[in-house]
């Protein structure tokens, strides 16, 4: 018997059909995957009842891999083939990873991104982040009964373009869709239902394991905009691990130390920091590889002396990120403690210290990114209702459709957040026109032929009408999931042609760029090419209303007017193919003036005849 | 004859529309669609229709629609864990068969 979940109202999905999404934090030192059920997010256990399942993997000698805490347990027996704080190294080169004299690794220097030497090959961190993605997803999937629709993965403001791409690339290889990669301050405020909160500035303050972030946030209309991040890449709970280390090996007066006693005496270190949360004394006590025995007391005033430096580490750069965003600290309404380091008394004084104000910390600061990133999750793959869509991106290239002339007319332009709906009204080019051709398009250039094709489709069924009197209203909607659907509407008989595209999908992030960049250097050729063009559309439309007005009213003109008309229409055209947009706009002017008189004789005429015949009380005027 | 909860799936309730921090109570429904004709469906509620029965169990109003009453009516719902999941599970006195998967039903 299925278990069921319960569903917004109206949201039941058919059987065999729920959608099952799951946030992932994929933390430096722990990954944890959370997911919504009966609209609570919870963070899912493996069998064992652990909620947290450490990111390091073990390459073992028969060719298998274990990860979480089998593998940490391997950290001192087998540094080499244990990989911890792989996050560090995605999409980086060797030259961007400072220090690695310190790690027990072999770094191989490739291209791009550096790759670490195994008993198992060279692995780049993508795979090795893969490995920890893929226990999780089996996890996800034996809690929820079924295959996962797709994750939303968390990952740190301040990461870059590769960093991102190498997230999403570990994802894919673990075979997860990403949903989408969601900022980790953004996660960890969505956690608590900071979106639904007053508006306000609020601090992410996380300090995790390898990683220090402090993101500074303004809510506004239930959206997060990101006003500064600061923080630093290699400042985490691991650092006051090492300080704690460093205190051993002096206290103990140890000569320098194997790889495997380093790991031991850091775990050793760990457990002391943990334990010292909520006790006042640790007692660290080993038998190193080396023979030599270690038994000491760590007190926490003694840890609080050794680690004050890095608290001070981490209160520079949110003083910055502050001044960045251009607040004091009284304009902060809420402070959010994110990462498990944050357990630290000392950390949480020195934080409500510097804000004047308690931080927020009833949610575990280790599950806080992952229950967000599954609310999240939970809305992008649409278990919500619309109205509770969040909003967390932007549009890499803007959007528009092809106008007359092959002109770019842009209708959401780039960096709108996503989701997003435009609508822009377009009329008819001619007489009697009845169906009318849109063509979707995305770049920053002016011609079309320039820009990338995204979909064509047709709206016919337009009622004959004369040129111009159409109100052909095309909207561009763009779902979370970046997912454009366009739809042409004609106002007057409301007949309506729609389209779905799917605009990321077969641009790379390169290709992105390339075309950024050719934006840039062609805006000036662009603009002239779009004068010539306009101008070309102008004329036509001129020659096409002229025409049809003399094979309507031609008698009211005079043998030798029509001639000089026809004259100035016969230069207009020549000069289409020919001339420059200046040119073509003269000529379109003097066929203007050209025809004057015959468009008031016209106008006389028409009136005449609508009056012919009506007593003037009768007139509405 | 009435839709009952059990008391762990109404303490289970309780707690999910408290986290919601909106809801009056719990829909029960099917829905004609399948591998085995019907599916149940399970949903919050924010208002009742005007048509709706509604029953009080363990102190949660349990509300369904004339229509599918007819076919759970005595169902008894339930809060189990399965392994790593965890969820409700009808137990309804009406069913003849079940797909394999036990989310559709034929009476």
């Amino acid at each position: 018997m299925a278990l069921l979940q319960i569903a917004e109202p109206g949201m039941s999905a058919a059987p065999h059909q729920h959608k099952l999404a799951v946030g992932i934090d994929l933390g430096t030192t722990n990954s944890l995957v959370a997911t919504v059920r009966s609209g609570m997010s919870t963070v899912l256990h493996d069998e064992e009842g652990h909620a947290l399942l450490p990111s390091v993997v073990h390459y073992l000698p028969d060719g298998s891999v274990e990860v979480g805490y089998t593998a940490q347990a391997q950290q001192s027996q087998d540094p080499h083939n244990t990989i911890v704080s792989v996050k560090r190294f995605m999409g980086r080169g060797l030259k961007d990873v400072g220090d690695t004299a310190q790690l027990p690794y072999q770094f191989v220097d490739t291209p791009g991104m550096l790759q670490i030497q195994t008993r198992a090959g060279q692995k780049s961190p993508v795979e090795v982040s893969a490995e920890i993605l893929k226990v999780l997803k089996q996890r996800a999937e034996k809690a929820l009964g079924g295959e996962l629709t797709g994750a939303v993965i968390t990952v740190p403001a301040y990461f870059d373009d590769a960093q991102r791409q190498a997230t999403k690339d570990a994802a894919r290889l673990a075979g997860l869709t990403v949903l989408r990669l969601l900022n980790e301050p953004t996660a960890a405020a969505v956690a608590y239902g900071l979106d639904n909160a007053s508006e306000g500035v609020y601090v992410i303050y996380d300090l995790g394991g390898g990683t220090f972030d402090v993101s500074i946030l303004r809510l506004s209309k239930g959206v997060f905009e990101v006003l500064a991040t600061n923080g630093d890449s290699a400042l985490g709970g691991d650092d006051f691990d090492r300080r704690i280390f460093c205190w051993i090996l002096e206290q103990a007066k140890l000569p320098p130390i194997n790889p495997e006693d380093t790991r031991l005496l850091l775990t050793k270190s760990r457990e002391a920091k943990e334990w010292l949360s909520d006790h006042t004394e640790a007692r660290i006590t080993s038998i190193l590889k080396s023979g030599d025995l270690v038994d000491l007391t760590l007190t926490s005033a003694k840890l609080k002396e050794l680690t004050q430096h890095l608290i001070t580490k981490t209160l520079n750069p949110t003083r910055k990120a502050l001044r960045d965003a251009g607040l004091a600290v009284e304009d902060v309404k809420g402070i959010v403690m994110v990462g498990g380091a944050t357990r630290m008394p000392q950390v949480r004084h020195a934080v409500a210290e510097f804000f004047e104000q308690d931080p927020l910390t009833n949610l575990d600061p280790d599950k806080v990114v992952a229950l967000g990133a599954a609310i999240q999750a939970n809305v992008l793959a649409g278990n919500r209702s619309e109205n509770d869509l969040l909003l967390l991106d932007v549009i890499p290239l803007s959007l528009g459709l092809e106008t007359m002339g092959g002109l770019t007319e842009r209708v959401i332009p780039r960096n709108s957040t996503l989701p997003i709906a435009r609508a822009q009204d377009f009329t008819t080019f001619k007489d009697g026109q009845t169906a009318m051709s849109i063509h979707v398009v995305q770049g920053e250039r002016e011609l079309v032929s320039d820009c990338r094709s995204l979909a064509r489709f047709e709206l016919r069924g337009i009622p004959s009408m004369a040129a111009g009197a159409a109100r052909i209203r095309v909207t561009f909607q763009v779902d979370a999931d970046g997912l454009l659907s366009v739809t042409a509407r004609e106002q007057t008989s409301g007949v309506e042609s729609h389209i779905t595209v799917k605009p990321s999908y077969g641009l790379s992030e390169d290709e992105i760029a390339d075309m950024l960049q050719s934006s840039f250097n062609a805006a000036d050729s662009d603009k002239q090419a779009r004068a010539l063009q306009e101008a070309r559309v102008d004329a036509e439309r001129l020659l096409e209303a002229i025409a049809a007005a003399l094979s309507q009213d031609g008698d009211l003109l005079a043998e030798a007017e029509r001639k000089q008309i026809e004259t100035s229409m016969e230069q207009l055209r020549n000069l289409m193919n020919s001339g420059n947009s200046h040119e073509i706009h003269d000529a379109v002017e003097a066929l203007n003036h050209a025809t004057e008189e015959f468009a008031a004789r016209r106008m006389d005429t028409s009136v005449r005849k609508a009056l012919a015949g009506q007593k003037l009380n009768t007139l509405e005027l | 004859m009435a839709i009952t909860l059990t008391e762990t799936a109404a303490r289970r309730v309780e707690k999910f529309l408290a986290n919601r921090g909106k809801g009056i109570g719990l829909r029960l429904g099917v829905k004609t669609t399948g591998c085995s004709g019907m599916a149940y469906t399970l949903e919050f509620v924010d208002e009742t229709k005007p048509e709706d029965i509604v029953f009080e169990s363990r102190g949660i109003n349990v509300i369904i629609d004339p229509k599918s009453l007819v076919y759970i009516d005595g169902t008894e719902l339930d809060f189990a864990k399965e392994g790593l999941n965890e969820g409700f599970k009808f137990n309804n006195p009406n069913v003849k068969d079940e797909c394999g998967c036990g989310e559709s039903f034929t009476v």
